[in-house]
């Protein structure tokens, strides 16, 4: 398959007035026609900071991409003029938000905020795109559409808002969709119903979709591979099935450690000790060792490479290397691994 | 929305109401009468002129004269100029304050909504910092400092515009610049903080996630959002216009209401006061309304709301 986007070492840093705080230190990671990649991680570990570079829509004047390519169809965004990508966003490469709370404007109709990419990147008459608004809001299955596409925002529910978002984002049949957090700010019932009208348009459009989240459920629910974030770097990358029945990096035992399971019995949650480390001064070696109770002496003196360890699946830990000795995931890790694993392949056995 | 209007204009005699009781019994408290500066007059003479203008009868009745006449939309007589209609003067006098009011109000919220919308983009630029300069400015120095400075060197020195006076639209243009300086710098300094706080909320990203270029996000997206709580404090600022013009209108000798009211206080002049002061709160009161109703012109929520109902 081909490949719609790659990134490659891509560093972000943002100017503060302590310094230079390198929120994302090298990425490498594409993106295949039609698959969906999630990438997890704590909150700081750089995920939407990422996704904001790809769309340069990083905030201005403080965020900067340091170095590196972001290859769209072989064009290097990191290179194009502000014009160009003001020609490609909403276009070609779509954003959804992760509160629709705030992300629609309150004082214009929804129709003439889903109209408005149309008439610029498809050079609709009014008349069309509001026929075309008309139809999207009937694709992300908002009920009466004719009589939706002229309220506002207020006029609508939360869910309702972010299907809404989508349609927006949508709205030019876009080649890369970015997804941040888009269920995180729902109730449980709701993020259900996104994920699966997400999953449904991405089968009809053959969109390739970025899907940030911290939920690993979610992860379970909808991605062909998952990206873990660890302080600015990718410490784990590979396909569900990799990282979540066969994960390498403690980081990743870590986050499928702490997360419950419906059959739990355990009155406390696990947590990983510690926290993440400061990116104004990147700790030396691997970011993630002075939490991990692995650690080799090496972690703490040099940063581990990416180790391959099948096709598809990728982890950068001194673990993997053919001097380290073979340590297993705690027996707790294992146990929940079994869990989130019955739990995630529910939703997935039902849409079969 | 029409009972939503009745009631706000019931709400708003209520307030004349009021305003005119409090205004006729301070009035009464002001120490001497119409009198005191006509020393030429005889005690007998005196007499005359109270009883005829109803001045010695005892205050309660006088109140439910005053207010009976009121409600008949008569304001009274002037005791400065001999039998002339307080309505008539105020009607004379009217038309350059409301000039005067109407074109530093609009001109200097226009002006300043721009000079914010300018400092906003260019934040912590050097238009951010030339707007925030003039906005301090233009907020601390008073409005008579503006105006003597105007007069002396666009008036005097330049000689570009006449100094004092009022003949034509160019006697308006110096004491509108000077009445301008203040709501165009409050309107500056609001649409300042407004805007930088829209520009970083979600949905401007989301207008820029959609390919929408920087004009389209700040005017389109921007603007009407960061209007929102600007149209509040307009009221304020038509309010400090017209106690501007007091002082203003002195200056620049212009025939307004409010030269009119100040002389009219130093001879102690009650029905055109008392006059003045209710033409003030009713100006008050219907920009009040006038703001609150477009209010729902701007923000579809609070339309909506009120139109549910």
């Amino acid at each position: 398959m081909e490949n719609m986007l790659e990134v490659k070492n891509l560093k972000v840093s943002f100017d503060t007035h302590n310094g230079e705080v390198q929120a994302v230190r090298g990425v490498n990671f594409n993106l295949k026609k039609g698959e969906t990649l999630a990438i997890v991680g704590e909150s700081g570990s750089g995920k939407s900071v990422t996704t904001k570079a790809l769309m340069r829509l990083l905030p201005k004047p403080h965020g900067y991409i340091k170095e590196g390519e972001i290859l769209f169809e072989g064009m290097d965004l990191v290179k194009q003029s502000n014009k160009q990508m003001q020609k490609l966003r909403g276009k070609d490469i779509s954003m959804i938000f992760q509160d629709p709370m705030t992300s629609l404007n309150p004082t214009m109709k929804v129709g003439n905020q889903i109209m408005e990419s149309l008439i610029k990147h498809q050079k609709m008459s009014r008349g069309q795109a509001k026929k075309r608004a008309i139809e999207l809001l009937h694709l992300v299955q908002i009920p009466n559409p004719e009589l939706r596409v002229n309220q506002f925002p207020h006029q609508f529910s939360g869910g309702m808002r972010q299907r809404v978002v989508i349609a927006i984002a949508l709205a030019c049949n876009p080649k890369v969709l970015i997804a941040d957090e888009p269920t995180t700010a729902l109730d449980v019932t709701i993020q259900a119903e996104i994920l699966d009208l997400m999953k449904d348009i991405q089968k009809e459009m053959d969109t390739s979709i970025i899907f940030i989240t911290h939920d690993l459920g979610v992860v379970a629910n909808v991605a062909d591979r998952v990206a873990v974030m660890y302080a600015g770097k990718i410490v784990e990358i590979g396909s569900v099935d990799d990282v979540f029945y066969n994960p390498k990096h403690p980081y990743t035992w870590g986050l499928l450690g702490s997360m419950p399971t419906l059959d739990s019995e355990e009155a406390e949650l696990f947590a990983i000790p510690g926290t993440p480390p400061d990116l104004l001064n990147p700790p030396e070696g691997d970011a993630f060792s002075s939490r991990n109770q692995f650690a080799l002496e090496i972690d703490f003196k040099e940063e581990p490479p990416m180790f391959q360890v099948s096709e598809t699946h990728f982890a950068a830990t001194w673990l993997l290397h053919e001097y380290a000795p073979n340590i297993e995931p705690p027996a707790s890790v294992k146990k929940r691994m079994r869990g989130i694993a019955s739990t995630a392949s529910g939703p997935k056995g039902d849409e079969q | 929305m029409a009972r939503y209007i009745m009631q706000r204009i019931f709400y708003l005699l209520i307030t004349l109401f009021l305003i005119a009781t409090i205004s006729f019994f301070l009035m009464k408290l002001l120490p001497g009468t119409p009198l005191t500066a006509e020393d030429k007059l005889s005690e007998e003479q005196r007499e005359i002129i109270l009883e005829k203008y109803g001045l010695n009868d005892p205050e309660p009745i006088q109140y439910v004269n005053y207010l009976g006449r009121l409600v008949q939309g008569d304001l009274g007589i002037s005791f400065q100029f001999d039998n002339r209609g307080v309505t008539q003067i105020l009607m004379n006098r009217i038309g350059p304050s409301a000039q005067l009011g109407v074109q530093a109000l609009v001109i200097g919220t226009i002006l300043g909504i721009l000079l914010g919308l300018l400092a906003a983009i260019n934040h912590t630029g050097f238009l951010d910092y030339g707007s925030t300069f003039v906005a301090v400015m233009g907020k601390s120095i008073p409005s008579f400092v503006f105006a003597g400075l105007l007069q002396y060197f666009v008036g005097v020195k330049l000689g570009w515009l006449p100094v004092a006076l009022w003949d034509g639209f160019e006697y308006s243009i110096l004491p509108s610049i000077a009445l301008m300086i203040f709501p165009l710098a409050t309107a500056a300094r609001f649409t300042r903080t407004e805007m930088l706080e829209v520009l970083g909320s979600d949905y401007i990203t989301t207008a820029r996630a959609k390919g929408v270029n920087e004009l389209g996000v700040v005017f389109k997206h921007g603007l009407r959002n960061a209007l929102i709580p600007l149209v509040t404090i307009i009221g304020p600022l038509a309010v400090s216009l017209m106690t501007g013009t007091l002082v203003i209108e002195q200056i620049f000798a212009v025939p307004g209401l409010g030269e009119q009211f100040v002389s009219s206080v130093m001879t102690n002049d009650f029905p055109v006061i008392m006059g003045t002061t209710l033409l003030f709160a009713f100006l008050f009161v219907v920009i009040i309304l006038i703001i609150d109703l477009l209010y729902g012109v701007i923000d579809p929520r609070i339309r909506l709301a009120g139109g549910d109902k």
